[in-house]
């Protein structure tokens, strides 16, 4: 297997999903890059299963219905850790980073969960279609307050936000649409609340009231009528400004980091050739977004080696990649609450955005704090070499005979998934692996244990570089 | 020698419900629009004969009493865009006009460590660097957890640990790697691996016998506490208290917000002054923007104009500017008409109690108020 076509296949794990190991790596770029693009589309029609929830619930009751913030939060994290349909994961916390909305005050988590779940259904279908259905979900409507949005005493917080976040960005409608668009949705809100059993939070569901709607002529975006909720969707759709804004996050969140969000409407984007070309895909296809994520992994500017590690990972890469990494987990286990919360120290709390306005990306996840944090839990994992990933890595380093400082360092770079260090850090690591001694896997227990213990020791300080920040 | 001083910000994510937090007892355009959102009548904790404290403010009266509490009034900025977004980053970095990626503090931590010689003059307590603490070149230590802080504290052994470390001060150095981004990584790992060493102390030296709330605020002003006790230099602390957004249920809403926020002010103080420490410290709390005029039935909706406090020693208490008029013919679109630029109130705090000329930090002159004693 050509080591190119690992290494671009590791690329596209780790941007298509949350990375591989190598075995992984191995397999899927034996079968091929497009033909693995299309079992990442439609893993359904490919025989990949979703993740059986009952595994989860028959372990974790809690955690299928949440009683507490964290125990949502965990479920959706080992989603990512666990689903054998990477893409559709990925997705579901891309609309999360751009519909974001909070259990802070939400206080609801299972409510939470359902929204995550709608990501999970549709976030490769249709954006008119998420539109709606999120105008709808019961967890969004009580977050921006659109249960509070009355015919007679308009509240603004979800029609401003449709707007400046969810679809078409600042700077492309007036303050009067905003209000506009406020009316229209007056109406969509909370059903009452039906007891599910006696001791847990109540299920929420979304009715319209035609008697709470304002069937007064607005005017929308320069049109005028007696708009209702679907109408002023359409609008925003017809509006160029919202595919762009949309193709720029997807170009910001599979490709290449871009300045954050506040800045788009007077900052361009860095690669603008690709932006219009994602939105010209995404309106042609009439805002499907499995065709457009089909071109964007299958574009030359996903592929080319300078989209590469140019983008920070995630606090819910790290870990949910990590932990696909060292293979932990492959069930429930004690533990799986704090894999939730270790995405939340490092400042992305699950089903907790700090706002609406979602995380702050790029660099700015990292500060003195959140770095020490990620670097540390990363190199705690690899170090531990009681986990089966570990042990592969260590297994095959040890099958290679006698090893040169270079090797070692060159073979968990490759077996941590091609990593590419800079020229000087390589150089370091290979300082930092020749004070050992001869590498060579010895053949007593206790020589064993030295060896995997030396090469850990590598992965954990690759771990802690800064080029393994990026993914 | 006169000790440093200190100064630690503290922010109410979310947007401040100004009405509901200084209450204009007297005016009877209060209870006019505010119909359901609204502090009882006689419920409020008068200060004066004009104005009173949300009822769970009470821990904070005696800093009023004392003369020790500053009250800015209708602070804001024009043209207030009432998006969380733009309205805090404003507030950050001073640049109402445009976006703006340096934070006031950040810029004043510059100006008094230009050559970086303590990476702990600015410390933030929460998750994630606030922008008004971000600046090129300037490092920051950003904590949740004081009493687990450190670098590769997993690997085993002391002496593998420390050549790991000295490994990790290499490849993060500025002779390795390129570009803004990698640059920007080397010297924030550095600076982690500098402060948390030094940190490490602080818990180790710390005792008091006030007994914060288990509350994730109140704990982190104990944590600033512990490093001012130990004495590391720190001259800038940042914290927030989320969510302020009370769009909805604020009755309950603010009430625990206010109840939380009260206590873990009062306790740091109380915490300092049990050490000597609390002289040459001021704090400041303020919001992104204050709430709308009339109440949406069961909260209120981003408004504009809002109010600031600074407490402690230095400050002289008071009221200063004014309370926005609330008749109908002043509201900005149903809000609060600011009054008074809160460039101004940064310029006053860090001119008079931080002696730093604020020309720079914040962009500009703005009216300053009289509130520090000199």
């Amino acid at each position: 297997m050509p080591a190119k076509d690992i290494a671009l296949m590791a690329h596209l794990m780790r941007r298509a999903g949350f990375g591989a190991d190598y075995d992984e790596l191995e397999k899927r770029a034996d079968r091929g890059y497009e033909e693995t693009v299309e079992e990442l589309l439609e893993p359904g029609s490919h025989g990949v299963a979703a993740y059986d929830e009952y595994t989860l619930a028959r372990y974790y009751p809690d955690m299928e219905v949440p009683s507490a913030p964290a125990l949502g939060t965990s479920n959706f994290m080992y989603h990512l850790y666990t689903s054998p349909r990477p893409l559709v994961e990925k997705m579901t916390l891309f609309w999360h980073m751009i519909f974001a909305t909070g259990n802070s005050k939400v206080d609801n988590p299972p409510e939470m969960l359902q929204q995550i779940q709608l990501f999970r259904d549709h976030g490769m279908g249709n954006y008119r279609d998420m539109l709606v259905r999120i105008s709808k979900d019961p967890a969004m409507i009580f977050w921006l307050d659109n249960n509070q949005n009355h015919k007679k005493a308009p509240n603004e917080n979800w029609g401003r936000e449709l707007l400046e976040l969810f679809s078409m960005g600042q700077g492309h409608y007036s303050e009067d649409d905003v209000k506009m668009a406020a009316r229209a949705f007056t109406g969509w809100t909370i059903g009452p609340k039906i007891p599910r059993t006696p001791y847990q939070r109540h299920h929420w569901s979304f009715i319209y009231k035609d008697e709470d709607h304002d069937h007064s002529t607005k005017t929308f975006l320069g049109r005028e009528g007696d708009f209702n909720g679907e109408d002023i969707i359409q609008f925003i759709l017809e509006d160029e400004a919202t595919s762009q804004f949309i193709a720029r996050h997807l170009y910001n969140f599979f490709v290449e980091d871009d300045v954050q969000v506040p800045s788009w409407f007077d900052i361009p984007p860095k690669n603008p050739e690709a932006v219009n070309a994602i939105g010209k895909i995404f309106r042609e296809s009439d805002f499907d977004i499995r065709t457009t994520l089909r071109f964007i992994l299958n574009s030359s500017f996903f592929k080319d080696e300078s989209a590469w590690f140019a983008k920070v990972k995630n606090p819910a890469e790290v870990v949910a990649g990590t932990i696909r990494l060292v293979g932990d987990f492959a069930e429930p286990k004690p533990g799986v609450m704090d894999m939730g919360l270790e995405g939340a120290y490092q400042g992305q709390e699950l089903i907790n955005p700090p706002s609406v306005e979602g995380w702050h990306t790029g660099r700015e996840w990292i500060d003195t704090g959140s770095l020490v944090r990620r670097v540390n839990f990363v190199a705690d994992m690899l170090g531990n070499t009681d986990f089966p990933g570990v042990q592969s890595i260590i297994n095959r380093i040890g099958q290679k005979g006698t090893l040169s400082p270079q090797n070692l360092v060159d073979s968990c770079l490759e077996l941590l998934g091609a990593i590419q260090l800079d020229k000087g850090t390589r150089e370091e690591l290979v300082t930092h692996a020749q004070s050992g001694g001869e590498l060579k896997r010895g053949s007593s227990e206790a020589d064993v244990s030295a060896f995997g213990t030396r090469v850990a020791e590598m992965l954990q300080l690759i771990a802690a570089t800064r080029e393994y920040q990026f993914g | 020698m006169a000790k440093d001083p200190i100064l630690v910000v503290f922010q109410l994510t979310g947007g401040n419900d100004y009405l509901n937090t200084i209450v204009p007892r007297q005016d009877g355009l209060y209870r006019d629009y505010r119909k359901n959102i609204v502090i009882p009548e006689g419920e409020e904790i008068p200060i004066d004969d004009n104005y009173g404290f949300h009822p769970e403010m009470g821990a904070l009266k005696p800093f009023w009493e004392e003369g020790k509490m500053a009250l800015i009034h209708g602070i804001g900025y024009e043209n207030s865009p009432r998006s969380h977004f733009r309205s805090m980053d404003i507030w950050h970095t001073c640049e109402p006009d445009k976006i703006g990626t340096e934070g006031w503090v950040g810029r004043a931590t510059k100006v008094v460590d230009p050559g970086k010689e303590n990476v702990l003059t600015a410390v933030n307590f929460g998750q994630g660097l606030p922008r008004a603490m971000a600046m090129k070149g300037v490092p920051v230590a950003s904590v949740s957890d004081i009493e687990n802080y450190g670098v590769l504290t997993g690997i085993n052994g002391e002496q593998q640990r420390q050549r790991a470390l000295e490994r990790f001060s290499r490849v993060y150095s500025p002779a390795i790697g390129t570009g803004p981004v990698m640059d920007y990584l080397g010297q924030t790992g550095l600076d982690a691996l500098k402060g948390a060493d030094i940190l490490k102390v602080a818990p180790e030296m710390y005792s008091s016998s006030v007994e914060y709330a288990a509350t994730p605020l109140a704990q982190k002003f104990r944590g600033i506490s512990m490093v001012l006790q130990a004495n590391l230099g720190t001259r800038f602390f940042y914290t927030q208290s989320a969510s302020w957004d009370t769009h909805a249920s604020q009755m309950p809403g603010h009430k625990g917000l206010w109840q939380d926020a009260s206590r873990s002010v009062s306790d740091f103080f109380a915490d300092l002054r049990e050490h000597d420490m609390a002289d040459n410290v001021v704090l400041i709390m303020f919001s992104e923007f204050g709430r709308r005029v009339v109440d949406n039935g069961s909260g209120t909706d981003h408004g504009a104009a809002g109010v600031a406090f600074a407490i402690g020693d230095a400050v002289k208490g008071g009221h200063y500017s004014e309370y926005p008029s609330m008749k109908s013919k002043d509201l900005q679109e149903g809000d609060l008409a600011p009054n008074y630029d809160f460039r101004g109130f940064y310029s006053t705090i860090l001119e008079d109690f931080m002696h730093l000329d604020p020309t720079e930090i914040v962009g500009g002159s703005f009216e300053q108020l009289s509130f520090i004693n000199k």
